[in-house]
């Protein structure tokens, strides 16, 4: 990494230890006038169209903090200490610290190299440094997956980006998939198994769920945007309780569309836990006067229980690593807050490492590499409980 | 209720007696053997008959949500700026437009220049005459500056013979996305097939039952594994591995990457639907021909897998179904950009890398572009469709039923 800046110098003492007010001071002072307004927009307004910096403030930051004295002054009129004022209002001392390294000090990470070369060829490694005439460069070891990877939001700056808001997307999305397919799922599998006598009907019914399972998910993405996204727009925005910002490429959208996606794979996981339960026992309820939904209620869902839940586990943990779908119905290029609720705009963690893997700098294929890790990790302990939970059956049925 | 019946049966007159008994009848019988109707029940069955219903609801709402759209694409007209505008006002009357542009038009040719629709009747330089109102749209003042677009038909078999997809221009051939799609497709079963079967060989034929009980795990989790993951590792290690093998005609974007690394994903799956082929295939055969003398390859090769060929064929079809529709390898390994090539090391845009390129961002509807990803969408759908059904109808059909 390289320093325009000893940051040293700067403030005479390391940067971490200062409070926000000299962060926002030293931002100001060597920082352009353009290039504060740049931040304003990128890091209170989370907006990536341009701004109409001819408005006054309190119009343009509706909503968001800033100094009293300045409220109807134009944006575009503001000095570098009043955009400073600004931005140190609304940001804590952390970020204003990220933004000092990176505007200030010229902290930039220029490359990069794999944990087993830099064990085995430090030497090498300092060789291509010293040849690289970057000035200032810095080698430092870099871990790009700890703590604050999970808790940070995204950033332009690679070396303090995370996974936060993608995160947090996937949590959303996969609450809401979950409450709308595993119902339909167990219903329908009950159904199929319980109530289904073989006609065409049924037969056909059952033909097409396996026929859906073997759609591309990518069909399934347009699907969504045609219906979710647009036909029911209106819902899916949020619109009709009050949300104005969206345009229904929101977390409702996203979810209803994986929940279509992995509804076929619960209905057949549920099906073959359902007939997994032994006959002898629904003959035993039908002979003590129960009825139908009685002994399948009573009986045979508690029976095939734990084979749903594993069946809903290994669905889920298909939802989670799809890509394709989130793309079509919209998922937010750039998100730097965390999803708000059901109506706000998302990005998941499969769509934030398709966005790191497809740029062409190194940094953000390492992050991208280091969200993997967060989605592997996620995803096998899924898998664990799952086969956890499959073990436990077949010893209580065996 | 007895009691009172036999009491007042001995102290009443004969009529006060038959009312009684009348009245007795009348009163709720114990519980019969009669099916009862319970409403509870039959709510709850139809409750659960739409759970099962859904997944039709849901095929039907593709084929006619990818059907509609699909078909405004193929309805003309679709318009295509002509890269022309007006160069003065119009009134409502007049049929002399001034143009000023690089478009060229023709006599017949269809135009539309605001919310109106025209007809060209002559052209001249740098102006030409149209009929207003065409189509039934209604005659305006329209100020210069205002963009002309022009009306293009896309035939069923422009799109699928023509070697150009360039929406923008009005050339849209889906043949260059076909010819990826299936490239990359090939190049992931060439992969998949052969490995695939050995290790559903080895599976059901070799490993103890120790082995087996290990490995399958690790398939599971290799078929576990988020396909966007496949396309990091498509494009940070597959690539440079086939630029450090064959040198630099192995461009950064590839087909030949993104369809190895695509087989290896598949691989878990024909695997498992073949070893369940290869596990259908009876013990006695298996002994029969050991009992002929054969060593155990003998046996796989000229007896089991011949046995069980229709179920790893509907394990090959399956795996190509896959691949058609997987998107997420292409999308970052094998190029953006259409491009009509066999060469494998060029990079090239598959169907489904192309749906993900358009549609990623705020895409506006009704454009060219939006109709054009259902008419992509369709294809694919009826692609995978028709794979899906066939590997079915193969293991029905083909299957040698023993015993």
């Amino acid at each position: 990494m390289t320093t325009d800046r000893d940051p040293v110098a700067l403030a005479g003492r390391p940067l971490e230890e200062l409070p926000a007010t000299e962060l926002a001071r030293l931002l100001g002072e060597h920082t352009r006038k353009a290039r504060l307004r740049v931040l304003v927009r990128d890091e209170i307004l989370h907006v990536s169209e341009a701004i109409d910096t001819s408005l006054p403030v309190d119009n343009l930051l509706a909503g968001y903090a800033y100094p009293e004295a300045l409220a109807v002054t134009s944006f575009a009129a503001l000095t570098e200490q009043e955009l400073v004022a600004i931005l140190e209002v609304n940001l804590d001392q952390a970020r204003l610290h990220d933004l000092v390294l990176a505007e200030v000090v010229g902290y930039k990470v220029v490359g990069s190299w794999p944990l087993l070369r830099s064990l085995t060829d430090r030497a090498g490694i300092e060789a291509e440094v010293a040849a690289s005439e970057t000035p200032n460069a810095e080698l430092r070891f870099h871990s790009w997956i700890n703590f604050d990877f999970l808790t940070s939001p995204m950033s332009s700056i690679p070396a303090s980006a995370g996974v936060r808001a993608a995160l947090l997307g996937t949590i959303y999305i996969m609450l809401i998939t979950m409450a709308v397919a595993v119902p339909l799922g167990v219903g329908a599998a009950i159904y199929l198994e319980e109530y289904a006598t073989p006609n065409a009907l049924n037969n056909l019914i059952e033909t097409n769920i396996r026929n859906l399972a073997g759609v591309p998910s990518i069909i399934y993405g347009i699907l969504g945007l045609a219906i979710f996204v647009r036909a029911f727009g209106h819902l899916t925005s949020g619109a009709f309780v009050g949300v104005t910002d969206s345009n229904g490429r929101t977390i409702v959208s996203a979810a209803m569309t994986l929940a279509l996606l992995v509804l076929p794979i619960v209905i057949i996981n549920a099906q073959e836990a359902i007939r997994a339960v032994p006959w002898s026992i629904r003959e035993a309820s039908y002979g003590l006067g129960a009825t139908r939904w009685q002994t399948v209620r009573r009986q045979v869902l508690p029976a095939a229980l734990p084979g749903i839940l594993t069946g809903t586990i290994l669905s889920l943990s298909r939802a989670i690593g799809e890509t394709a779908p989130l793309i079509v119905v919209g998922a937010s290029a750039i998100i730097f807050t965390d999803p708000s609720g059901p109506f706000s705009k998302f990005t998941a963690l499969p769509v934030q490492i398709w966005q790191w893997t497809a740029r062409p700098q190194d940094q953000f294929r390492d992050l991208a590499a280091a969200a993997i890790i967060v989605l592997l990790v996620l995803l096998l302990s899924l898998n664990a409980a799952a086969i956890l939970l499959r073990q436990r059956v077949s010893k209580r049925l065996s | 209720m007895a009691e009172e019946i036999r009491t007042g049966l001995i102290e009443r007159t004969i009529e006060q007696k038959r009312a009684i008994i009348a009245d007795a009848l009348r009163q709720p019988r114990a519980p019969t053997l009669h099916r009862r109707l319970r409403l509870g029940e039959g709510i709850i069955r139809a409750v659960l008959f739409a759970c099962g219903a859904f997944s039709i609801i849901t095929t039907v709402a593709i084929v006619v949500v990818l059907g509609s759209e699909a078909l405004l694409f193929f309805t003309p007209p679709s318009w295509i700026d002509s890269f022309t505008a007006l160069a003065s006002d119009i009134n409502p009357n007049s049929a002399w437009l001034d143009l000023t542009g690089a478009g060229k038009f023709e006599a017949g040719q269809h135009i539309r220049a605001g919310e109106e629709q025209m007809r060209v009747t002559e052209v001249g330089d740098g102006y030409i005459l149209v009929e207003r109102g065409y189509n039934d749209t209604t005659p305006a003042a329209i100020e210069a500056g205002a963009e002309i677009f022009t009306a293009d038909v896309v035939t069923l078999i422009e799109f699928f013979t023509s070697t150009q997809w360039q929406p923008q221009l009005g050339n849209f051939g889906v043949l260059p996305l076909l010819t990826a799609t299936v490239i990359t497709s090939l190049i992931a079963m060439a992969v998949a097939l052969p490995l695939g079967l050995s290790a559903a060989i080895y599976l059901s034929e070799y490993a103890s039952p120790r082995r087996r009980a290990a490995i399958k795990p690790i398939l599971e989790i290799l078929a576990g594994v988020p396909t966007v993951v496949y396309g990091y590792f498509a494009l940070t290690f597959m690539t440079p591995l086939l630029q450090s093998i064959f040198g630099d005609v192995v461009k950064v974007y590839n087909m030949a990457s993104a369809g190895i690394v695509m087989g290896v994903m598949i691989l878990p799956y024909v695997s498992s639907v073949s070893e369940d082929a290869l596990n259908a295939v009876p013990q006695s055969l298996r002994e029969a021909s050991y009992g002929l003398g054969a060593t155990r390859f003998e046996t796989v090769v000229s007896v089991v897998v011949p046995a069980a060929l229709s179920g790893v064929l509907a394990a090959f079809i399956l795996g190509i179904s896959r691949a058609i529709g997987e998107t997420m390898i292409v999308a970052l390994a094998s190029g953006a950009g259409p491009a009509f090539t066999f060469n494998a090391f060029n990079s090239a845009e598959t169907m489904t890398g192309h749906i993900v390129r358009i549609s990623g961002g705020d895409i506006s509807y009704n454009s060219i572009d939006y109709n054009s990803l259902f008419a992509i969408a369709l294809a694919l759908f009826f692609m995978t469709f028709f794979l899906n059904t066939l590997s079915r109808y193969v293991t029905r059909r083909f299957r040698e039923v023993y015993e």
